[in-house]
């Protein structure tokens, strides 16, 4: 009969109608400047360069090797090479960026530079308001604005960060270990005494502290791939159980 | 004191009339009957908006404005000092002078049902013998002020909606003066007031209105319909017609010309809402006898109120019909279906209101209105289709 | 596509002939632009439209004003480089977009994702179909003039679905998840549970939309028999996905190629008969029922294991020479990718098959001797989305 489409219609406005003062999940708004959905793990705004420790130009982990510059599909960033060489975190000498310019208004999130980075230099922010007075400088971000510490990057991506220092601290633990060793080889060489036995033991004592949580296999595969396909094979659940439990 | 609070703006205007000279005696009793209409239809404009977009916004499962104000409830003066500051573009090849009357037209028309309106007891600013007559003879200037904006704007889609508003504004004049001729059948008068003192008193637990009888409740929608048609709301806002015609006829017009069409088309519907609780709905009369005490303006505005919230409720849930569609409707449904409502009306007086005025009334309208509904279905349309599945 | 994928189950009619409907002749003819700004193209689409009254005798769909030049871009940058690029081409369905073009250079290095990765781009492509078919259904019903209910019921579910993209890749929209030779990431912890509760939920909302509208007098007096597109040219347009099997061709990629590990879901695929607006609008809503069958046995079957192909480098990706064709079945249809390779490590050539793009081809024969209102919602039930088609 005609009608009964439209009053079954005027029905279900109705019941939205009350279900939208009554039930959570109708309702979905979330009043953004007042209220705030905690921001997921995996979230990703703009990229920011990592430092270590407490001095930004220091401790910076990037190496201008510019891959980041070469792989960015819309091109926005913009890296000059350092003359001068500075010790990195294993004590290796690298460059530094002089100038390291990241145009957010060009920039496309999309976590390219993230992924080929070879030194977890380069990580996604999730800081989103990033609204300036002027556009063409004010969103050209220079490299003292995108350095911002480790414990930053931990706060906003755990899982993530606890992979990446796991990694960091076993890689400079290998290259301590190996100098060590090199340097006990040199002695050995030099002198042909005891000392190649020794050498072993020393690196764990030198190495630095552990990394801060203990990396969950599913977590580490997580972030892990994001450092290259090299690394993603290596955690990628073979204890899987939680992960695909439902 | 009941009675006091029933008559209290009748009261007042007869004091104030005393303290002018008897020269400016008429001027001022029209000053003071226009004045407090224009003022409260204003500001229920202003609350409708306000009521419309939180409604919708809930119907939707969102908040609605919120931000202006407790609870956003001084959305409308944000929105209008926006209408009044805005630019006011006018295209460089349109008819100036029409392309400028056009809003105030519309919004003349409108305000002039009003007069006829009886808001309470006593309260009307004009109480004409054909009273119904004159509202529809003012309602239908509408119709000029809209094609006068269509066509000087000079503009494809506000023609495009001038034509489709003629149209449907015409066709659905028809059905919607024929829907009350019941109700002028049975109450005798063409005053409005009249009609209204025809629905007082009660029949037991139930008053007399017309809605209540067979033929006036199958009126009552008709001319809601119609009267939705004729305001050019949602599901026949074709005039208009957002996703084709971009705003309809008035495409071209911005800032406060845009926003006297916004008014004049609400003060539309609110005419014709009150018409409508007026001819079916017992004006400002109250529903049971026991709620006698409250004054019959607040009755009149309640119902005003509740109407509207009906009309809101069928903008949030229907599509927009197509013109073609919409003629039809008008033509092989609503003309044949106020006819018959016509003849069901007249046989009411016969049969009287009881049983048997319920079974033939009652079964004519209803068997009239299932066969037209059938009638009304396109030829090939499928109401419930089969779809095949391949695997 | 080549024709020997298609299986029809009666032959085409080889005398067939598009009628192209023209002018009536009885008056003037209003030449109107439809758009680039416009409420219901969405986007900037333009349809410069030929009206004899209401009725549209001609039409000329104009495109390229969201033109990026993607395919010129893709040839200067890296494989991996394109790869957000294609987020971009449909942006509704970013993951089944990055899956078309992965599958393509997949094809291209020979890289085989592992099963995990596998069932990981299964799950999300039917989660795009789904958020894509509940935003189409939405913006159908825009377009027919629904003051946005449906469409806000629509948005709150695929909310829901975004949620579920936001948590695993890190964006909501332009997610860049797919990588030649599996996925980016590994799903995180408590993923698929929050999925399994997205999937449960779903079916009350598609209970919901069908109590809403599905019934509606409107509805189906405005979709059905409108925009009728014919087997035969539908086929021989090499229109796609939903809009050729609303027109009764069962041609489902997802069957015909079993690309991914599609051969391992039992899953129908719905086809209408008429091939109106109407049994556009079904078939995606009941293809949205599918979509849930495959996520639900998806969900509980996936298994645990990498999703990269050891094989797979990220720097310094060079394929070596050679071309390849690789297509999906994306929500709106066949969504191919041609790339060949010189062995650098840029594409020699990239090329885009969009499915929007070709299934708007048909726009004209299905709107002539509709009206404008009509033209409207066909090309809403085509389902373009202009990133695609302009590229």
């Amino acid at each position: 009969m005609l009608g009964t489409g439209l009053i079954k219609g005027m029905a279900e406005t109705a019941r939205n109608f009350v279900g939208s003062f009554l039930e959570e999940d109708r309702l979905t708004t979330v009043e953004y400047p007042e209220e705030r959905i905690p921001a997921k793990e995996a979230a990703r705004s703009f990229p920011f360069l990592v430092f270590d420790g407490d001095d930004a130009e220091k401790g910076l982990r990037c190496v201008a090797c510019q891959i980041c510059e070469k792989e960015c599909p819309p091109q926005c960033i913009f890296i000059l090479k350092d003359t001068a060489k500075k010790p990195d975190f294993v004590g290796k000498m690298q460059f530094q960026p002089k100038v390291f310019d990241i145009d957010v208004s060009v920039c496309m999130s999309c976590q390219i530079c993230v992924e080929v980075c070879p030194f977890e230099a380069i990580k996604m922010d999730v800081d989103f308001e990033l609204s300036r007075f002027d556009r063409f400088e004010g969103l050209l971000i220079h490299k003292d604005e995108l350095s911002k510490p480790n414990s930053y990057f931990r706060k906003i991506h755990p899982t993530d960060a606890a992979a990446v220092d796991a990694n960091l601290a076993a890689e400079k633990a290998k290259a301590e270990a190996k100098a060590v060793a090199d340097a006990a080889a040199k002695a050995k060489a030099a002198s042909a005494a005891a000392a190649g036995l020794a050498a072993p033991a020393k690196p764990a004592a030198a190495a630095p502290p552990p990394p801060p949580t203990p990396a969950d296999p599913i977590l580490k595969s997580a972030s892990s791939s994001t450092a290259g396909p090299g690394l993603a094979e290596t955690g990628s659940g073979k204890t899987h159980a939680p992960a695909h439990g439902s | 004191m009941i009675e006091w609070a029933d008559q209290i703006f009748v009261l007042l205007k007869r004091e104030i009339l005393l303290l002018v000279p008897v020269a400016l005696q008429p001027l001022a009793s029209i000053l003071l009957s226009v004045g407090p209409i224009m003022g409260v239809f204003a500001t229920l404009f202003a609350a409708t908006t306000v009521l419309e977009r939180k409604g919708l916004g809930r119907i939707q499962n969102r908040l609605g404005p919120n931000r202006v104000g407790p609870f956003g409830l001084l959305q409308p003066l944000a929105d209008g000092i926006k209408a009044i500051i805005k630019e006011d573009v006018v295209p460089y090849r349109t008819d100036r002078v029409l392309h400028t009357l056009a809003p105030i037209l519309i919004m003349v028309a409108a305000l002039l049902a009003y007069s006829v309106l009886p808001l309470g007891r006593n309260m009307v600013a004009l109480d004409l013998d054909a009273g119904v007559l004159f509202f529809f003879a003012a309602g239908a200037t509408t119709e000029l002020a809209i094609f006068m904006a269509g066509w000087s704007s000079r503009n494809k889609y506000a023609l495009l909606g001038a034509m489709r508003a003629i149209a449907q504004m015409i066709s659905y004049e028809i059905p919607l003066i024929l829907s009350t001729v019941g109700v002028l059948m049975a109450a005798g008068t063409l005053s409005t007031t009249g009609i209204v003192e025809a629905q007082s008193g009660y029949s037991g637990l139930f008053p007399n209105w017309y809605v209540l009888t067979p033929w006036g409740f199958a009126g009552f929608f008709l001319f809601l319909i119609a009267a939705t048609a004729e305001a050019n709301r949602s599901p026949f806002d074709l005039p208009e017609g957002e996703s084709e015609l971009v705003a309809g006829y008035f495409t071209e017009y911005s800032g406060f010309k845009f926003a006297m069409f916004f008014f004049g088309e609400y003060l539309g519907l609110f005419a014709a809402n009150a018409l409508a609780i007026t001819l079916f709905l017992g004006g400002w009369n109250a529903p049971l006898q026991i709620l006698d005490w409250v004054p019959s303006y607040l009755w009149f505005f309640a119902k005003l109120l509740f109407l509207i919230g009906l009309s809101i409720w069928v903008r949030g849930t229907t599509p927009r019909l197509r013109a073609d569609q919409l003629m039809n409707f008008a033509w092989k449904f609503m003309l044949p279906m106020s006819l018959v409502n016509i003849l069901a009306s007249g046989l009411w007086r016969f049969t009287g209101d009881g049983v048997l005025g319920w079974l033939v009334c009652g079964s004519l309208v209803a068997g009239s209105y299932y066969a037209l509904g059938l009638n009304l279905a396109p030829k090939n349309a499928v109401t419930k289709r089969i779809y095949r599945f391949a695997t | 596509m080549s024709s020997s994928n298609l299986q029809l189950e009666a032959p085409l009619d080889p005398a067939f002939k598009v009628e192209r409907r023209t002018a009536t002749g009885r008056g003037d003819l209003l030449e109107v632009s439809m758009g680039p700004q416009h409420p219901s193209t969405h986007g900037v689409f333009r349809m410069d439209v030929v009206l004899d009254g209401e009725r549209v005798t001609k039409l000329k769909p104009v495109f390229g004003y969201l033109h990026r030049n993607h395919e010129k871009i893709a040839e200067n940058t890296t494989y991996l480089g394109s790869m957000p690029y294609t987020d971009r081409l449909d942006y509704f369905c970013s993951l089944t977009n990055n899956w078309a073009y992965a599958l393509t250079v997949e094809k291209l290095a020979g890289l085989q994702p592992p099963e995990r990765a596998e069932y990981i781009r299964v799950i999300t492509a039917e989660f795009t179909r789904l958020q894509n078919h509940v935003c189409l259904i939405g913006f159908l019903l825009q377009d027919m003039g629904a003051s946005g209910t449906p469409l806000m019921y629509a948005f709150r579910e695929r909310e829901a679905i975004l949620d579920l993209f936001e948590s695993l890749t890190g964006a909501r929209m332009m997610c860049n998840y797919m990588r030649f030779g599996g996925c980016r990431v590994d799903l995180p912890s408590g993923w698929l549970d929050q999925a399994s509760k997205v999937v449960d939920r779903f079916p009350r909302f598609l209970d919901e939309f069908d109590r809403l509208i599905s019934g509606n007098e409107i509805l189906a007096a405005r979709t059905q028999g409108v925009g009728v597109l014919p087997r035969e040219l539908a086929v021989s347009a090499s229109v796609t996905g939903p809009v050729l099997r609303a027109s009764g061709v069962n041609y489902d990629i997802r069957k015909v190629d079993k690309y991914g590990i599609y051969d391992r879901f039992s899953f129908r695929v719905p086809l209408g008969d008429h091939g109106d607006v109407y049994d556009r609008y079904m078939v995606r809503v009941l293809e949205m029922h599918e979509s849930l069958a495959i996520l639900k046995s998806a969900l509980r079957d996936i298994p645990p294991g990498p999703i990269m192909d050891p094989k797979a480098k990220l720097r310094s990706f060079k394929p070596k020479a050679g071309e390849a064709y690789g297509r999906i079945e994306s929500a709106k249809g066949e969504l191919g990718f041609y790339v060949i390779s010189d062995g650098s490590a840029n594409p020699y050539r990239y090329r885009v098959r969009p499915p929007s793009l070709i299934n708007l081809t048909v726009l004209e024969d299905m709107c002539v001797g509709h009206t404008v209102a009509d033209a409207v919602i066909i090309l809403g039930s085509i389902d373009i989305v202009l990133g695609e088609v302009d590229r």
